[in-house]
């Protein structure tokens, strides 16, 4: 069984419409498996279901981490597990810096991998690591002092994000569209450190609107996600004729169903 | 006097008050108690023991008049269930104040260690005052202080030791019959801190005093007068709790600060009453020429607290701010606020305000900024930002401003939020459970406030608003 496994994964805004409509899906370590789709397939959808968005509902299906069920699990024991969403729109939270954040749920996560005791990382150890990440992933020395994502760039929200990936952790990671809104040169410093990162320790799901960002990590599995549903299924090979012919061969119905 | 033990106490108060321990033993074996209820008798004994002048006497006397004769204040909070018969006005719990931790009997002393006010004397204070019931059981200063000339007593002791200092200012900041709540104070007033930093001194570290309730029903009225003389500096900061009973205590104090020119006084209040505590207090500072106030005011305790520092900016160029923070939660009800007076050209201040409310308590700012005529130049900056955790909760602002002079520059924002949901997702995608993603939003949101703090009282701050939200949500 692999890490990450979707079962026929159904799901519905509160108001019932159906977003996601019937999602298999198998992610294992040391594996990119891009989603590509057109605006409003779903993909972002999928992802914030993922995680635990309590504004979506999973009707039917079932998602297995490690062989746990995720669904039963809050968003908070989905990171604790190993699971990591890089979010499209990161929030702002006044008041609390970079470095305070990152420690905070750093240490929330060692506390939960302690069986629920205090077991905080020594701050020479924390200091070491995040200015060795912040270095690769270029992060400019200010941002750990500033307060998170508050006045940020659309590039410094998305490093930042990436930032907080490489200091977590995960075991999975799922990114949702962080190349949009990236100039070419924050394009390639991002997926470079998903690249990099990506080992028999840490797999990625890489949701996309384009195939720029498949040109510096290279999916292992490429799945086309049109109306709530992966539609087509190859390898790298098919990004390519993504890009080269567009979504229209998959999209017998309208596409814009639902929202992205 | 029977003692509610810990086990007992009444459903709804802050189950994580960590303050809520009392003395029983002690509180059977104090050194002098006044009986309940208020009386010209029960003035005039608390006068005669402490052997006090006549003109003392008399202010007291004349302070209970007013206080019996104006009526309870209809505004603000409820305030018409607090049973004035039943409480005690005065009660020594020692014969004479200690200068040495380890003279004061054991169960007292052990109070002061569980609230960790000795070893915070050792690390970062320059001076501290610790008030159990009605007097100050503790009182230190650093020598190198006294040597210049550096006055911190309690103000008991200022009374007998400086009396011509402290009847040229006492009652004239705050006079007798200013309000109800004055006026009681005014007619039972003990302990509480006398402060003198003379022309240029500058105190680097903190004064500290500790105000502890430990009786039930029991009434603490310090006064507290500080005097900054001109080009001096003094922070001062006083924290508080009292046990958990079932009946209500009120703590109704006074404070007259005076901040001759180019002088600075910085007052920092850690409020963390137990939520029987009715706090009602009033505190109001002047300012001269050039010289600075600055109120920080943090309420995280009590049942009710009505208060709003005021600074009246009574010479060129002073400057007076009030940043407070107040948060209420369950039965609780935090009325706080500030007031700025501009009287004299070009004084400028700050007023922010940070509430939150949550489990249906209730947070709000009152506040007024007054620009009197001939404040010419004057600027004032107003922001009151309210932060609601949950839909019982309510947040109130009311904003007065009063202006009679036309060349000012003032302006005013508030803005009420509430903690978002796509926020705490956000932060529990991250592994913070919700309780914690609570606390980090809220500890973002007084955040400026925080970081004018001492780094100790910022952490200590932080660790109260950690407390209050456990078990608020989930």
């Amino acid at each position: 069984m692999a890490l990450l496994e979707l079962k026929n994964l159904h799901v519905a805004l509160e108001d019932g419409t159906e977003i996601v409509k019937g999602v298999d899906l198998a992610v294992d370590p040391n594996e990119v498996h891009a989603i590509m789709g057109p605006n409003g397939s779903g993909k972002s959808t999928l992802a914030y279901a993922l995680m635990g968005h309590p504004a979506y509902e999973i009707t039917e299906g079932e998602v297995l981490f490690d062989g746990r069920d995720l669904v039963a699990m809050g968003p908070d024991e989905r990171a604790q597990a190993g699971l990591f969403l890089a979010f499209q729109y990161p929030h702002a939270i006044p008041g609390v810096t970079v470095t305070s954040f990152l420690r905070s749920a750093i240490n929330a996560i060692r506390k939960a991998r302690n069986g629920g005791a205090d077991d905080p990382i020594p701050v020479p150890e924390f200091r070491k690591e995040l200015l060795g990440q912040m270095e690769r992933l270029k992060v400019s020395r200010d941002m750990a002092s500033r307060y998170l994502n508050e006045g940020f760039s659309g590039g410094e929200k998305k490093r930042v994000e990436i930032l907080q990936m490489a200091m977590l952790k995960p075991r999975i990671a799922v990114l949702d569209e962080t190349d949009s809104g990236l100039d070419i040169d924050a394009l390639q410093t991002v997926a470079r450190g998903v690249q990099e990162l990506v080992s028999p320790e840490m797999g990625a799901v890489v949701i996309t609107h384009y195939q720029r960002i498949l040109n510096y990590i290279e999916p292992d599995f490429v799945h086309v996600f049109v109306g709530g549903r992966i539609v087509e299924e190859g390898g790298p090979e098919l990004a390519h004729k993504l890009e080269a012919e567009g979504y229209e061969a998959f999209t017998p119905v309208a596409v814009g169903e639902g929202e992205s | 006097m029977a003692v509610t033990p810990e086990t007992e106490v009444v459903r709804g108060i802050r189950s994580d008050y960590k303050y809520g321990f009392s003395n029983p033993d002690e509180a059977e074996d104090y050194f002098f108690k006044s009986g309940r209820g208020l009386n010209h008798e029960i003035v005039e004994a608390i006068s005669a023991h402490k052997n006090e002048p006549d003109w003392m006497r008399k202010f007291r006397h004349k302070s209970l008049d007013y206080f019996l004769a104006r009526p309870l204040p209809t505004w603000g909070g409820n305030v018409s269930d607090i049973d004035f018969e039943s409480i005690f006005y005065y009660i020594s719990p020692t014969e004479k104040q200690a200068e040495k931790w380890e003279d004061l009997p054991a169960e007292i002393l052990d109070t002061w260690n569980k609230l960790g006010i000795p070893e915070a004397e050792k690390k970062y204070l320059a001076g501290v005052g610790a008030q159990y019931e009605s007097e100050v059981v503790y009182h230190k200063l650093q020598e190198e202080l006294t040597k210049q000339g550096v006055l911190f007593l309690d103000m008991d002791s200022g009374l007998r030791e400086h009396e011509e200092l402290v009847k040229q200012y006492f009652g004239t900041i705050i006079p007798q019959n200013d309000n109800k709540f004055a006026a009681l104070n005014s007619a039972v007033w003990s302990g509480g801190s006398f402060i003198y930093v003379p022309p240029g001194v500058s105190i680097e570290m903190p004064l500290q005093a500790y105000f502890r309730i430990n009786a039930e029903n029991m009434g603490q009225f310090e006064r507290t007068l500080i005097i900054v003389d001109e080009g001096a500096y003094v922070h001062y900061v006083e924290g508080c709790t009292a046990p958990v009973y079932s009946s209500d205590s009120l703590h109704s104090a006074v404070v007259e600060i005076i901040v001759k020119p180019r002088g600075r006084c910085r007052y920092t209040t850690i409020q963390n009453w137990s939520n029987n505590v009715y706090n009602l207090v009033t505190k109001r500072a002047v300012a001269y020429e050039d010289a600075t106030m600055e109120w920080v005011d943090g309420n995280l305790g009590s049942k009710l607290t009505m208060k709003y520092p005021a600074i009246w900016l009574l010479g060129e160029r002073a400057h007076g701010e009030v940043l407070s923070i107040a948060f209420a939660g369950e039965g609780q009800h935090q009325d706080a606020g500030g007031k700025v007076h501009h009287y004299a050209p070009r004084t400028t201040s700050v007023i922010s305000s940070k509430s939150i409310s949550k489990n249906g308590g209730r947070a709000g700012y009152r506040g007024l900024l007054e620009v009197a005529k001939g404040a010419d130049g004057a600027r004032s900056k107003v922001v009151c930002d309210a932060l609601i955790l949950d839909e019982e909760s309510r947040s109130d602002t009311y904003p007065y401003i009063r202006i009679d002079e036309s060349n000012v520059d003032v302006g005013h924002e508030a803005t009420v939020s509430k903690i978002g949901e796509e926020q705490l997702f956000y932060l529990m995608s991250r592994g913070l459970s919700e309780a914690e993603a609570s606390a980090m939003v809220v500890s973002g949101f007084v955040e400026p406030i925080t970081k004018e703090l001492p780094l100790e009282y910022a952490v200590e701050m932080n660790r109260l608003i950690q407390l209050q939200m456990e078990g608020s949500v989930g």
